[in-house]
């Protein structure tokens, strides 16, 4: 074992090997950065370069561009809000509240040095356990990741702000979105309204943006102003980023252990590493006032937990062949064009591939590392650069975005109405993170309840391991109920108080309608189809009916908002620009489409003079083209496109 | 006047001309696969398309495009919709596109049975039981036959329908959990201990079955077998020494397989199997450019390249090119009224389909 290592070492930095490796860390870093793109667009990318490669190039070139995309994708989360990558939609809470308050410097450096160590950790975990870690992977069956995926739902307790109600009901809105499509035990397609865009269900990617993104762009272009307004020194934010890791050193190898056993686990995929993290951390923590205001452990917790999950991610995708998620499942695919056979035989007779692997992890972790830490004084630039220009960038990055997910301008559509419900969320203070997990976790909680009843009836919850990670499940439960405070509101609304036409009401009213449409929904299905959706829906709709009609304190917390008719309208104003953009798209196509809102809007918001908002446009239309050249990514298509044939690039 | 009556002339010699030899230089042919990147099929189609850019005139450049949406229906719809193909175009499906079609769902729009056909390539597999079931021998079968037996399923109206009919046809009491994201999740619950029958495609059962059959702690049933050059079930030549499916079902029920259930299960078979994946033009396309196309696979099966590396990408299974692609094609699409009908309502007693 200790000869292959060593020999592997040596390997990857003799030859083109190491060469390859760079290729893809820096293709990684690109990725990470662009929102929306992951590892599973970047392996599909480098997938025809791989046949016929020698294999260790081709391993280092394909680790290397993984190992670094959860660190690049900081960038995005904290200079700008969008979630670089679905692994750190987490890491936007507080990374781009510290970024508000000027301190971008310092979240960045917490994060890469986080990341760093993350990466690093994973790395000697894939080395030490992936020898031994066939039991472990036998010994989480179907009740187990489904008890593991109660533990991740009950975060949302601590993710719901500071009323647990719209947490509740935020989580339910989350869980039965993710059952949009068709249904684990039948088939059956669900809640698709008739449409075939949605037989396939919601896509992490889109839900993210709309979550996240949408909204900070929103209040952002209401506020039009720079995304921060103080300028700290860049180089104290650095040395400060580092002190907090290494004051949090504990937080930092919890997360990195958590990362690792989610990556091992496969079935409960790599977009709930970020949250079980950051909820950890919440959880654990005495003081949570600060969490989601900017607090640096928030920044800490997901990007130790996002970079260890890879080298935890590869334990069952070497041993056993079955990949933990959508990137290892494309990594997977490059194995056997290698003509590498994962299984068992990987390890006691191929070893030597297994440690390209970790040791092209843990270089490229370090390169990584080190060509973010030496970019991000430049990068953090970004948000001194008033929001006029920086804004229709955004706008156009995030539907570019939304767009690869299906290559179908439905994807813009999604977007649109999720986005909107999810500004309106934000508006009046309903907990963001609590749909997400509700989310990501759904098709976990179906999938492996349905499977542990038929394989052991409901006797597998009497089952030791079931019952104790149920048990620390509750012990987490209690700790984060502990030092948790809810507000208090001296003024109790009223049952009339629902009558008075407003959009907060409206926007309950549509929470209400979509329960009650979901429960309609369950009952056209068969039992097994339906039961899942059918048995939330109910809980959700009454729990709801109780809270509007029956409780007047629950009702306070649900109806609370101070946000006035002139906010809302703002918001509105911001938020028709995105609409602008993909109504234009419909009719005239990406390009067309983009060159006309820069110009809008850099007209409306800021001074600048015909020239200069010209030579911006360009560059973003040539920067778009390159991106999608040398990606062969598409751009969406509209009707003047259908009706006559136009010439590159604007068809 | 006189110019542009030239002008047609010469427009016309030239579209005579590239009828007679289609030359493809300069041009890039593009691909289609369904699926995503790193998937059986994207593999399949960037092992052939370095040796199809040599073998077609011209060597055009040949460029793999994934289209993956609605289980690989979204893009058979899109290809569906390409008429008089200029030869530029070329689609790549799988079991998973021809099923939908052969169970009418209702999101396609395509009929794959008038598309010209160019390569057919077959998969196979292997299933197996437990030992805990009591089964070492096809002695124990009648022991095996009064046990429930639990089996880990993508679902039963995925290329899972296949092994689920088949054992059904056998008599035996499968439970199927749905819910498996693939045969390897569904082969660690049976490692684990909780499924007690499994089925794996050709080289993840040489891989990773194989070594729980060497441990005591499996029994090989039956490999799925392949289609000869007629239509016939024969064995699969990647497992000699098991009896087809076909072998199987007589040595259980004393006599050759016929009648509605089997014919339809012979069809999905060779969708499924048979024929998994299959290489087409776009309906309307000229027949010459469809014989190029259908030589330069001919041309590509019988190269030196092709038969040091085939074995290890493909398996050992023989490419169907010419007139056997054209029986693989009729094989995996020819159902009888009578047959659907059958499957139709065994899905939706036993498995609670909806149609």
């Amino acid at each position: 074992m200790f000869d292959s290592l060593i020999s592997a070492f040596v390997l990857i930095f003799s030859g083109a090997h190491f060469l390859y490796l760079l290729l893809g860390v820096v293709m990684g870093i690109f990725i990470g950065i662009l929102p929306g793109l992951g590892g599973i667009v970047g392996f599909s990318i480098l997938m025809p370069f791989i046949y016929g490669m020698d294999p260790v190039s081709a391993l280092a070139m394909l680790i290397g561009l993984i190992a670094v995309i959860p660190t690049s994708d900081t960038f995005t989360s904290v200079l700008m809000g969008i979630p670089g990558s679905s692994a750190s939609q987490a890491t936007v809470l507080d990374g781009f509240q510290l970024a508000k308050q000027g301190q971008a410097a310092r979240a960045l450096s917490a994060a890469f040095s986080a990341s760093l160590f993350g990466g690093l950790f994973g790395a000697c975990a894939l080395t030490l356990i992936v020898v031994i870690a066939k039991p472990i992977i036998l010994f989480f069956g179907s009740s187990e990741l489904f008890m593991l995926g109660i533990l991740g739902i009950s975060m949302v307790g601590v993710l719901s702000g500071d009323s647990f109600i719209k947490g509740f009901l935020a989580c339910g809105v989350g869980l039965l979105l993710g059952t949009m499509g068709s249904a684990p035990a039948t088939g059956e397609w669900r809640l698709t309204f008739g449409s075939y865009y949605l037989f396939d269900g919601l896509k992490v990617v889109t839900i993210g943006l709309a979550a996240f993104a949408v909204p900070e762009i929103c209040d952002l272009l209401r506020k039009n102003t720079t995304i921060t307004n103080k300028e700290e020194p860049l180089g104290k934010g650095w040395i400060q980023g580092l002190k907090d890791v290494i004051r949090e050193k504990w937080i930092v190898l919890r997360c990195a252990t958590i990362g690792t056993l989610v990556g091992i686990l496969p079935g409960l995929g790599g977009s709930v590493v970020d949250w079980i993290a950051y909820g950890h951390v919440v959880q654990t923590a005495k003081d949570k006032s600060n969490f989601g205001k900017g607090d640096i452990r928030g920044v800490i917790a997901p990007e130790s937990a996002n970079n260890a999950k890879e080298g935890g991610g590869l334990v069952p995708t070497i041993l056993f062949g079955i990949p933990g998620s959508g990137s290892m499942a494309v990594f997977l695919g490059g194995l056997t064009l290698l003509g590498i056979e994962p299984g068992p035989a990987l390890i006691e007779e191929d070893l030597q591939f297994t440690y390209v692997m970790v040791w092209s992890l843990a270089v490229a972790n370090v390169i990584g590392a080190g060509l973010c830490f030496a970019m991000s004084s430049k990068v953090a630039k970004i948000t001194t650069i008033p929001y006029g220009i920086l804004a229709p960038f955004m706008i156009m990055i995030i539907c570019f975005a939304a767009f690869q997910v299906t290559r179908s301008v439905f994807d813009l559509y999604t977007l649109i109405v999720l986005g909107a419900f999810c500004t309106l969320m934000k508006s009046y203070n309903w907990p963001r993170p609590a749909l997400l997990i509700g989310f990501v976790l759904s098709d976990t909680l179906e999938t492996y309840l349905y499977q542990a009843v038929q394989i052991y009836d409901w006797n597998f919850l009497t089952r030791p391991s079931v019952i104790s990670i149920f048990a620390i499940t509750l012990l987490s439960v209690f700790l984060g109920m502990r030092t948790k405070k809810e507000k208090t509101y001296d003024q109790q609304a009223n049952i009339k108080d629902l009558f008075k036409l407003n959009v907060e009401t409206v926007f309950l009213g549509i929470i209400y309608l979509f329960f009650a449409i979901t429960v309609y929904d369950s009952f056209t299905h068969n039992f097994l189809g339906g039961v899942f959706p059918g048995g939330i829906s109910v809980v959700m709709f009454a729990t709801m009916t109780y809270t509007l009609f029956f409780n007047k304190k629950w009702l306070s917390k649900a109806l609370n908002s101070n946000y006035s008719l002139e906010d809302t309208k703002d918001m509105f104003f911001a938020f028709s620009w995105i609409m602008l953009l993909v109504g234009l798209v419909s009719l005239f196509g990406f390009i067309i489409a983009i060159i006309i809102l820069f110009f809008a809007i850099m007209k409306n918001k800021t001074n600048l003079s015909l020239t200069k908002i010209s030579v911006i446009t360009f560059s973003a239309v040539v920067f778009m083209l390159i991106l999608s050249h040398f990606m062969t990514l598409d751009f969406p298509g509209g009707l003047l496109q259908e009706l006559v044939t136009l010439p590159w690039p604007l068809n | 006047m006189f110019k542009k009556f030239l002008l047609i002339v010469a427009a016309l010699m030239m579209s005579i001309s590239s009828s007679f030899a289609v030359d493809f230089s300069g041009k890039t042919v593009t691909w289609m696969i369904p699926f995503g990147a790193g998937g059986g099929s994207d593999k399949w189609a960037r092992y052939y398309a370095p040796m199809l850019s040599k073998a077609l005139p011209g060597n055009p450049t040949v460029v793999v495009q994934n289209c993956p949406g609605g289980n690989g229906t979204k893009c058979s719809n899109q290809f569906a919709q390409l008429k008089n193909g200029d030869g530029l175009t070329i689609l790549g499906d799988s079991g998973s596109t021809k099923i939908p079609f052969l169970l009418d769902d209702k999101r396609v729009q395509y009929n794959p049975s008038k598309w010209p056909v160019v390569l057919s390539s077959p998969t196979g597999g292997a299933a197996y039981v437990s030992t805990t079931t009591g089964y070492k021998s096809f002695a124990d079968f009648k022991k095996l036959q009064g046990k429930k037996v639990k089996y880990g399923s993508q679902g039963a109206t995925s290329l899972d329908l296949i092994p689920l009919i088949a054992f059904d046809m056998l008599g035996l009491q499968v439970e199927a959990i749905m819910g498996y994201k693939g045969r390897g999740p569904a082969r660690v619950a049976f490692e684990r201990g909780e499924m007690t029958l499994d089925y794996q495609t050709s080289s993840a059962y040489l891989k990773s079955s194989v070594p729980l059959i060497k441990e005591g702690k499996a029994t090989a049933l039956f490999s799925w077998g392949v289609l000869d050059d007629n239509g016939n079930i024969v064995r699969d030549p990647t497992f000699p020494d098991l009896p087809s499916f076909a072998e199987y079902y007589e040595k259980v029920h004393g006599k050759r397989p016929k009648g509605p259930a089997w014919s339809a299960w012979k069809t999905f078979f060779a969708s499924g199997f048979g024929g998994q994946k299959m290489v087409f033009l776009p309906e309307g396309t000229s027949p010459e450019i469809v014989k190029v196309y259908s030589d330069a696979f001919a041309k590509i099966v019988a190269s030196d390249e092709f038969k040091k590396t085939a074995e290890k990408q493909l398996g050992k299974y023989s490419q169907a090119t010419g007139k056997a692609a054209v029986v693989a094609q009729k094989e995996a699409f020819t159902i009888d009224a009578k047959s659907k009908e059958w499957i139709k309502s065994h899905l939706a007693k036993k498995y609670a389909v909806k149609f």
